[in-house]
Order: structure tokens, then sequence, then C-alpha cells
């Protein structure tokens, strides 16, 4: 069985700063792997281990400095690992994402049963980029994926999370899922799957090589783009108060208060 | 000039057979919308057995909806991302909407990019703000970066759509007596012919309301990293019970397994705007503030007096939460 991955380097979104313009400054932030893919890779290693020929490759789109983040996740057990890197892919929004990434993984992996996503990704948090491939690719799609129940030749069978409880769906392979975080701790590399991963070398993939335009990738292939970006104003007016002994009090007085308020207003 | 008129909304049903509250939410922007613009009707698509859709008839009404596209089959019981897909990209084809809204739920987050991408059309998503631009486009504001950084987003290709979480936008505050129209359509013997390809073999409700307590709750006591613990929680818990609220947490808390995320808050939570929200040990972040900043009134505890959360709140105590929370539940027992 032959499973893909699609991983993205993201810059870590707790440690953004600004430059003085108040747009987001990108040097010097550090890149990381984003955290739901963290996931996709775990699912794609439980997989492995729990079926017979299993072979994983790890796709990215992104600059040559992703190359990094496809070693690492080729320490932890994934079999290969491959960029897709073209200055002409920046700028991409969801639309040329998915269309770029459905056309590297018909050149890379042609006969691919599964395609393995995060749900979401914590710089842009669109959750649209898993279900645009699967569009592309034609193929059906589960999303908001919690759990594998049972991974068969032909099939796959897992748990997702609706609006309102827990539905355990079953589809035929070849088939797109979009993982959900999961609660168990992430897989650390092992010495022999880090000098395995030395090893190895990441192909790189250009625009050429997949076989589109210039006008179907990155900016030029987007139906959208960020007419402005500004930081959000957040204005209220706080009464703040220092504890002291009767601060539970005016607490209290100020729930009644509010609620009070609130019902007169209705 | 584009031949694109009018705009399309998505009525999502939910399992327990209501129109999703979220449809009339986006059904009061639209109406806002459309005023800026020309011609503007207002039409929605609804995906339905046939037998369910007495059910769904009236709820139109009022809702300031022009035309009502239904699609009846009874393989349409459960929702399939393809099948739905392709009978809205036809629709779309058909009716030439310049605009398309989709409630962002778990449904509308797996429904949306696939017709944007089919049509070749960009989708924003989860946006906290829409609006006519000069030239008439639809103008989509979003948070990213965490909630960081808000972008405004354009769209050169038609329909422009567009998802909006649930709660995000309110609901017509007064009737809007429209004449609406409901077409039935028939739907194309490419789509009677299609089969599921994801089966759905077994579903386990977890949340007994109708959506979420949390979307109609009118207190909520929410917990951050500052009391997270099940001790802490147990005070959230109490207070809540006396005042006839519900529990929420922060993303730090979920993250760390003292709560669900069904009760989270935030960015990648649930967006609220009950009466009365009182946030206990939460410090504040972007992420979280963008999804409660819009409650009525807000009391904030923490122990750092600089913390970004008394920021938005009307009432800010800088106070241990493992402290005061007791008194507070005393007092209300008085």
């Amino acid at each position: 069985m032959k499973i893909v991955l699609c991983i993205k380097q993201v810059p870590d979104t707790s440690d953004i700063k600004w430059t003085e313009h108040n747009t987001i400054q990108r040097e010097g932030v550090e890149s990381i792997i984003n955290p739901y893919d963290v996931y996709a890779v775990e699912t794609a290693l439980r997989i492995k281990k729990s079926c017979a020929d299993v072979e994983l490759t790890a796709l990215s789109m992104g600059p040559l400095q992703a190359e990094d983040m496809l070693k690492k996740v080729v320490a932890l057990g994934v079999d290969n690992g491959a960029l897709i890197t073209d200055k002409k892919f920046a700028g991409a929004d969801t639309y040329a994402t998915g269309k770029t990434l459905a056309a590297a993984i018909k050149t890379v992996v042609p006969d691919f049963d599964m395609i393995i996503c995060g749900q979401f990704a914590i710089d842009g948090d669109t959750a649209q980029t898993g279900p645009s491939i699967a569009n592309h690719l034609n193929l059906p799609q589960i999303t908001f994926v919690k759990d594998i129940v049972e991974c068969r030749d032909d099939s796959i069978t897992v748990t997702r999370q609706a609006d309102d409880g827990i539905e355990t769906v079953k589809a035929k392979l070849p088939v797109l899922l979009c993982v959900l975080q999961g609660f168990e701790e992430p897989s650390r590399a092992r010495i022999n799957g880090i000098r395995r991963a030395q090893k190895t070398e990441i192909k790189k993939y250009s625009l050429a090589d997949i076989g589109l335009n210039p006008e179907d990738v990155g900016l030029k292939g987007s139906p959208t783009y960020v007419s402005k970006a500004f930081r959000p104003v957040i204005e209220h007016k706080c009464e703040k108060i220092f504890a002291c002994a009767d601060t539970a009090e005016l607490v209290h007085t100020k729930i009644k208060e509010y609620l009070a308020g609130a019902d007169e207003r209705k | 000039m584009s031949e694109n008129k009018g705009i399309l909304l998505y009525a999502e049903v939910t399992r327990d057979k209501y129109i999703h509250t979220v449809f009339f939410e986006l059904a009061a922007k639209a109406f806002e919308l459309s005023k800026k613009l020309e011609n503007c009707e207002i039409s929605a698509l609804l995906i339905t057995p046939p037998a369910d859709m007495g059910l769904y008839k009236d709820g139109f009404k009022n809702s300031g909806i022009d035309k009502v596209y239904v699609f009846q089959d009874e393989k349409f019981k459960n929702y399939d991302t393809e099948i739905y897909s392709k009978i809205a990209v036809d629709l779309v084809n058909e009716i030439k909407p310049e605009i398309m809204l989709v409630g962002a739920t778990a449904q509308g987050r797996d429904l949306a990019p696939r017709i944007s991408s089919s049509l070749h059309t960009g989708l924003t998503a989860d946006c906290t703000d829409l609006d006519i631009n000069e030239k008439g486009r639809l103008a989509a504001t979003r948070p990213t970066f965490g909630g960081q950084l808000m972008a405004t987003i354009l769209c050169k290709n038609f329909p422009q759509m567009a998802t909006v979480r649930p709660k995000v936008f309110k609901p017509l505050a007064e009737n809007v007596v429209r004449n609406t129209e409901i077409i039935y359509k028939t739907a194309s013997d490419t789509i009677t012919g299609m089969t599921s390809k994801v089966e759905l073999i077994d579903f386990v409700k977890t949340i007994q309301n109708e959506i979420n307590e949390l979307d109609s709750a009118e207190i909520i006591i929410a917990g951050g990293r500052g009391i997270a613990t099940e001790e802490g929680f147990n005070l959230l818990r109490q207070l809540a019970e006396k005042l006839g609220g519900t529990v929420a947490a922060s993303r730090a808390v979920v993250d760390s397994g003292i709560a669900s995320k069904d009760i989270q808050i935030g960015q990648t939570g649930k967006t609220v705007r009950p009466k009365l929200y009182i946030a206990c040990g939460i410090s504040g972040a972007i992420q979280h503030i963008v999804g409660m900043k819009d409650s009525e009134k807000i009391i904030a505890i923490n122990v750092d007096e600089n913390a970004p959360i008394f920021s938005v709140a009307d009432l800010g105590i800088v106070a241990d939460a493992y402290k005061i929370l007791p008194e507070i539940i005393n007092l209300c027992n008085s």
C-alpha cells in the first residue's frame, strides 16, 4: 500500500514578532512542522506498523529549507521525502496549492492508495487544502478524522468528529484523509532512523517536473488575494480591581447587575 | 460587467432535522450585503430526503430569502461530500450567483472547498466580517496566524465564496417578510447515478443539544492555564451551576487534556457571544479573544495584572482564581 503524506512547514504562531510597519516579521522566526501534520505522520506510521507492505512518502510544497523537516519525518520512519519547490509557487492560495499538490502526487507517487493531510495548518488555518487536493484528484475525502479503526488492502474504516458526535465511516481506497489532533505522544526519532534519514535523498521537483504551467500556480494561479492585512484592534473599557477582602462580594454584585441589565435590554 | 448576480446560501440541515442556526445568521448578513448590490436576490440551497421537506418548508419564512432551491431524493438521508458538492456546482452553474456563503460547520468545512475547487474559484474560510467594497466585490475579512493578523481577501472569479462560523453574525433582529418561492429541482441523471464512496457505519451522539450547549449559553464560565486542574474545573462547574451557566475552556486547557475539545473557545474552537463571560485564569491570547470578545459583558480574573484578557474585560479582577472562586460560590449560596 502506498501512502502519501502532505506536510507543511509553518512559522511558530505562538512566537510572532511585528515589524514597525505592522507586518509579520518573517526573518528569525522559527519554522516548525505544522502540528496537525505531526498527527498525519503519526497516523501513517501506525498504519505502517499494523499492515504489511506499506510505503510512506512525505511530500511538501515549500522553500528549500523545508528539506530539514522532510528529513526529520524520514527519521521517524517515513520511507521517502519529496520537496515540491519553485519560486513560481509563491503566493499560492488553497485552490492553487491543492492543484499543485495534486499534480505533484500524480508525478511522485502515481499509484498511491491513500493521502493523509493534517486537518488544519496553524498559519492559515483554513482546513481547505486537503479537500482541494481530493477534488483535483477526483477522490473521496474523509475530514476531521479522529482515529483509524481498521485498515485493509482495499478499504479503511475511521472515526471522525462531526458537530454533534462521532461518526464511524468506511471508504474504499484510494481516499484522502484529513486528521485531527490525536492524544498520543508523538514518536521520537531513534538513532537508526536518524542515520537512515542522513542517507536518504530528498528528491526535488520543480514546476516543469510536475507538468503544470506558470499561470496555474502561485499568486497567478490563485483566485484569491489579500487586499489588506492589519492587526486586530480590540477596544473595551476595563475597570481593574486588585484583590482585597471584599472583592468577591463586588464580583458577585457585578454578576447580578450585568445579568439584570441584559434582561432589561431584552 | 459580470453576468453573475445574487447571493446563494447553503442551508445545512442537522441530523436532528433542523435548519442549522448558522443559516439564519448568513441570511441576515446576505440581506445587509444585498442592499449594496444591484438586483441582488438571495437564494438558498436545501438538500433533503422528500419525507423531511415538510419540516423545513416554513423555516424560510421571514428570513429574507427570495428563493429556495430544493433537491429531494431518498439517497440524501446522509450527507455525502461528492454528491452534495456536485449538486451545488450544477446549481451555481445554472443560477450564476456572484456570492456563495456556507456555514463553517464540520459539514460546511468539508463541503465548501470541494465546491470552490470544482468551480475554479476562491474560498475564504472562517470570515469574521463580510462587506461589499467600492467596486462591488466581496471583501472577506478573517483572522490568520492564530488570530494575530487580520486579512481582507478579495476573489477574482465568481462566485466569490466564503465560510462563516456559527455565532459570528447575528440573525435578523426583525422578520423580513418576503414572498419566498420554493423551487423543486430534479437532480440530474449524473447525480442520481452517483453512489456514496464513503459509507456511514455508525454514529454516537456526544453532544446532547441540537448543536452545542455553548452556542445557546447565556452565561459562560471559562477556565485557562491558571486554573487547569481537576480541582480548578470543579470550581468552575460549581459556579456555573449556581449561575445557570456553562463551562468552557481555553486551548491550553484542552491541549493538556483537562477539558474536551467540544468546549474550547477561540480561533480553533468556538465563537460565543453570551450575556456574561467570566474568564478565570485565562491570559487572553488573541486566539482566545477572537472567540469571546463580542460577549455582552466580560469579567476577567487573573493573577497577572498585565494579562491581555483585561483589555477586553468590563471588569478585571487581579486575583488568584483558586482563592476568589470559592468565595463567589459561597456568596451565591447566601
